[in-house]
């Protein structure tokens, strides 16, 4: 699973590079993300727009990092795919997380 | 639905018992027939189900000893059913997980795990297992309408 990071305003913004958040990647994305949010930021948002797919170790792994960052910042979700959105809905972890529909218009990459 | 099949499609893929074999073999099941011609979320539906049940053997039933996870599918619209078989320990007291959800607590701990039978039950019908000469053996189907 590759990440990029960059900084917007106060805004850390990660995106997920890969297509799967799974067992096989759950334990690398949790110490990649620990790594990148080491950057001093107010709050920060994981785009999950090119994750198709997220098992129950790769939604594990998204709550620690949030149980990471609080209680000082927040892990903001953007992008969830169908699958994704559906792991999410059936677990109750749309509650926990704000998640965005699709970027925010001023976070957004310039293309 | 794109594609129906008129008769019923028999697929089965051996799988190795490690992470990045099963997330290999998944991709390339889900992305060949008759999988890849599901709706999308029956797609995702039947994703989620299978790789909980293949991760919970690599992580529990082969917690010793490495070994093969067998699948099979028979699709005969509208069901999609699914046995899978491994050689590994069998299930606590021989029984399904309950699979509950771990109650979420805002002022506590989030559950980071236990979500793998709580999506397969909530998912899968028609769930059922059994042991036999040292196998599990574990199908359930999908409804495809």
């Amino acid at each position: 699973m590759q990440l990029t990071a960059n900084l917007r305003g106060d805004t850390l913004v990660i995106e997920a590079l890969g297509d799967r958040i799974c067992a096989a990647s759950a334990i690398h994305f949790k110490d990649r993300m620990r790594e990148l949010t080491q950057t001093e930021c107010q709050r920060v948002l994981f785009d999950m727009s090119r994750v198709a797919f997220v098992d129950g170790s790769g939604l594990g792994a998204i709550v620690a990092v949030l149980k990471a960052l609080a209680p000082q910042r927040k892990l903001e979700l953007a992008g969830l795919t169908p699958t994704v959105q559906k792991v999410f809905r059936l677990t109750r972890m749309e509650q926990v997380f704000t998640i965005h529909d699709e970027m925010p218009q001023n976070l957004r990459y310039a293309c | 639905m794109k594609d129906i099949p008129a008769l019923p499609v028999r697929v089965e893929i051996r799988l190795e018992s490690d992470h990045v074999a099963v997330r290999e073999g998944l991709r390339h099941l889900f992305t060949s027939p008759p999988l890849c011609n599901l709706s999308p979320d029956l797609r995702g539906s039947t994703e989620i189900v299978l790789a909980e049940v293949v991760n919970n053997i690599v992580e529990h039933a082969y917690l010793y000893d490495k070994g093969f996870i067998d699948i099979s599918l028979i699709y005969a619209y509208p069901t999609l059913s699914f046995e899978i078989v491994d050689t590994g320990l069998p299930m606590p007291s021989t029984k399904l997980p309950a699979g509950d959800l771990v109650a979420l607590d805002r002022s506590g701990e989030l559950p980071e795990g236990g979500f793998g039978w709580f999506l397969i039950r909530n998912l899968a019908r028609g769930l059922e297992y059994r042991r036999k000469s040292s196998r599990n053996i574990l199908a359930f189907w999908m409804d495809a309408r």
